[in-house]
């Protein structure tokens, strides 16, 4: 029966929540409780042991944890953790676990449609298309050819390595860089030539996709000495974090054609505000951190979390579990 | 000198023709003539053309233009497709004609992959909502597709289908293809093609319909009403071939019922669409203005190879891109 079935905390169906389809594989394993529900009904605090977190809602703040007295998992939606202050929550007793690899696919896909969007104008060129003004084609949108451009990954990871996979059916010549370097067959199977030295890569790269964990190390990664290593019709895409890349010498370095385009499907913050610069530069292209969003990379994240929130209920070891 | 050069008839140097890097390269060889000097003095101009240069369609070839050019040796057109040039009336005329074979085929190819992963993951749809001037929650209508996996049907495995299947299997996507003719063994084990002799087949099984074939009589109207209700609802055509393989009416109406997910569409007919068609207005259709060989590389090799072909018309010389009227040895 439901009632015998552990609670677990989410924000909401439908909105900024989870979708039906998701909500119904967690009621498998779960009683589901909307924060609005907690809300209005104190007495369930001490009854929720799972938070399933998705786009950092609900907020994780301490006011909401010392209501969860019975909590044990924050499961989040997603591979990126940046938002948690692990080592707090562990000093309190509770885990963190993260979706890894079942993002990748999805991720890796969204880089390359940013990458070729931008490279070949397609969202230029369809607002001209749909435009009410115009009569004629301006045959103007020149491109950037990808098929054998030089593709240079900073962050050589799951995500990285697939992007690796998708460029080299484009004949790209693939240049990495990585905190470690990866394995001779891992190298062999895209042809990536390992660059110790990142700033090596952004001399050569045509395109700079970013794939790396935000970390302190990785912070504002990408700033304005990166950027003018970079080539003038370079393009940057960015699918880790937006406070990966110093985002003030982005808009800068964009202005000043430093680099031809970005694509930028994540920024700091999320949403931008309306008057940003980055909003209104005709050389960028931001999506709205869509890179997990299709209905099968979302099922396989939730099942993650609830395979995740049924190991911490029954004190197994948690699958993806992530340590401070 | 100058003087020795052979003369050519050109659209015009600029934004919308040729950029000043491509015009320097026909300078080398060519008299060039802006197709506006040349409408202020056809009499003075028009016996002096050898060469008339179609690049991005212009200038239109009509027998009116013809009739002005009694010089005229070679139509040097940019591209691969013909269906803009009346072949037999020109060839009658005694005159030859060019296209650009293989040069495009790389960026076709890179384009038709842009197009399908700009649907799939509804980028246009994302940054409009991301640039909006009111900050919105994303809606959940613009959950995408899912590429990698997924499967490909390519209609037309030539040049540019067979390099699309082979980009498309860095995403593991599963191929299925069409084509007049079945390709090699060796060819559809290199990226893993499946042939279906039946496009039914193809159309019934595919998450992504790619059309990439080359235009002919035989392919107007080859997606119709009966092959779009063939397709999956949760299907999305991509067609960078030419408008009229596809029926555009019934595509609007499958696109309004939900008969297939979404269109992407480098062609359409004609181009570009009237303002008020509701291809233009409809949420799941994907268009952009006939880009598809746009990079500057490409350019660089489309125009080398114009070149290329006319000089060896004048010269008399064997012409590498020669087109000639059907049945013609």
């Amino acid at each position: 029966m439901a009632q015998d079935k552990p609670c677990a905390l989410i924000s909401e169906v439908g909105g900024e929540g989870f979708i039906q389809e998701a909500v119904d594989i967690m009621k498998q394993h779960f009683q589901i409780i909307t924060h609005q529900e907690f809300l209005q009904n104190p007495s369930l605090s001490s009854k929720i042991q799972v938070v399933f977190l998705w786009d950092n809602k609900p907020q994780i703040e301490p006011s909401l944890i010392s209501s969860l007295p019975a909590l044990k998992l924050i499961a989040n939606g997603g591979v990126g953790i940046d938002h948690l202050d692990i080592a707090h929550l562990k000093s309190l007793g509770i885990r963190v676990s993260n979706t890894p690899h079942v993002v990748s696919n999805a991720t890796a896909d969204m880089a390359m449609g940013l990458l070729l969007a931008s490279a070949r104008r397609i969202v230029e060129g369809h607002l001209i298309c749909v435009d009410p003004n115009t009569t004629k084609f301006p045959r103007t949108q020149m491109g950037f050819e990808v098929t054998g451009s030089t593709l240079g990954i900073i962050g050589m990871g799951h995500i990285g390595f697939k992007i690796a996979q998708r460029g080299r059916g484009f004949d790209m010549k693939i240049l990495y860089h990585n905190r470690n370097r990866r394995s001779y067959e891992d190298e062999q199977a895209v042809g990536a030539v390992y660059f110790k030295n990142k700033e090596e890569l952004l001399r050569e790269a045509d395109f700079v996709v970013l794939a790396v964990n935000l970390t302190p190390e990785t912070t504002g990664l990408i700033g304005h000495k990166e950027l003018s290593l970079m080539k003038p019709t370079a393009t940057l895409v960015n699918i880790s974090r937006g406070r990966v890349v110093d985002q003030d010498a982005l808009v800068e370095a964009l202005q000043n054609r430093t680099i031809r385009a970005a694509a930028l499907d994540v920024t700091y913050p999320e949403p931008l505000p309306r008057d940003h610069p980055l909003l209104h530069l005709p050389n960028v292209i931001i999506t709205p951190h869509s890179g997990t969003d299709t209905a099968a990379t979302i099922v396989k994240m939730v099942q993650t979390m609830v395979d995740n929130g049924v190991a911490a209920v029954q004190g197994q070891q948690i699958p993806n579990e992530v340590q401070p | 000198m100058a003087a020795d050069k052979p003369w050519a008839l050109i659209s015009e140097v600029g934004e919308n023709g040729y950029r000043e890097d491509l015009a320097m390269m026909i300078k080398e060889h060519f008299q060039i003539v802006p197709f506006s000097d040349f409408l202020q003095n056809p009499d003075f101009y028009g016996p002096k053309i050898q060469v008339l240069f179609i690049w991005k369609f212009c200038p239109e070839v009509t027998p009116s233009l013809l009739a002005l050019l009694p010089s005229l040796r070679v139509v040097s057109s940019s591209g691969t497709g013909t269906d803009h040039l009346d072949i037999p009336y020109i060839h009658s005329l005694g005159v030859k004609m060019t296209n650009t074979l293989h040069v495009v085929s790389d960026a076709t190819a890179d384009f038709a992959m842009g197009l399908l992963l700009a649907s799939a993951r509804k980028i246009c749809d994302g940054q409009e909502v991301a640039k909006s001037p009111n900050i919105v929650i994303v809606p959940h209508t613009l959950l995408g597709t899912e590429v990698t996996g997924s499967t490909l049907g390519i209609i037309g495995m030539g040049e540019i289908g067979y390099k699309i299947a082979q980009r498309s299997k860095g995403f593991d996507m599963k191929i299925l293809y069409h084509n007049r003719n079945r390709r090699s063994a060796e060819d559809e084990a290199a990226v893993g093609a499946t042939y279906c002799e039946n496009l039914d087949d193809l159309l019934k099984m595919s998450d992504f319909v790619m059309l990439s074939l080359r235009f002919s009589p035989e392919s107007v109207g080859l997606i119709g009403h009966r092959e779009l209700s063939l397709m999956k609802r949760t299907a999305i055509l991509i067609n960078v071939s030419r408008g009229l393989v596809v029926d555009q009416e019934a595509l609007v109406q499958a696109l309004q019922s939900g008969a297939i997910q979404a269109a992407a569409l480098d062609v359409t007919y004609p181009e570009p669409l009237p303002r008020d068609h509701p291809l233009l207005h409809l949420p799941n259709a994907l268009i952009t203005p006939h880009m598809g060989t746009y990079s500057v590389n490409t350019a660089k090799k489309i125009l080398q190879k114009m070149l290329d072909n006319s000089l060896a018309a004048i010269k008399g010389l064997p012409i590498p891109d020669e087109v000639k009227p059907q049945g013609d040895a």
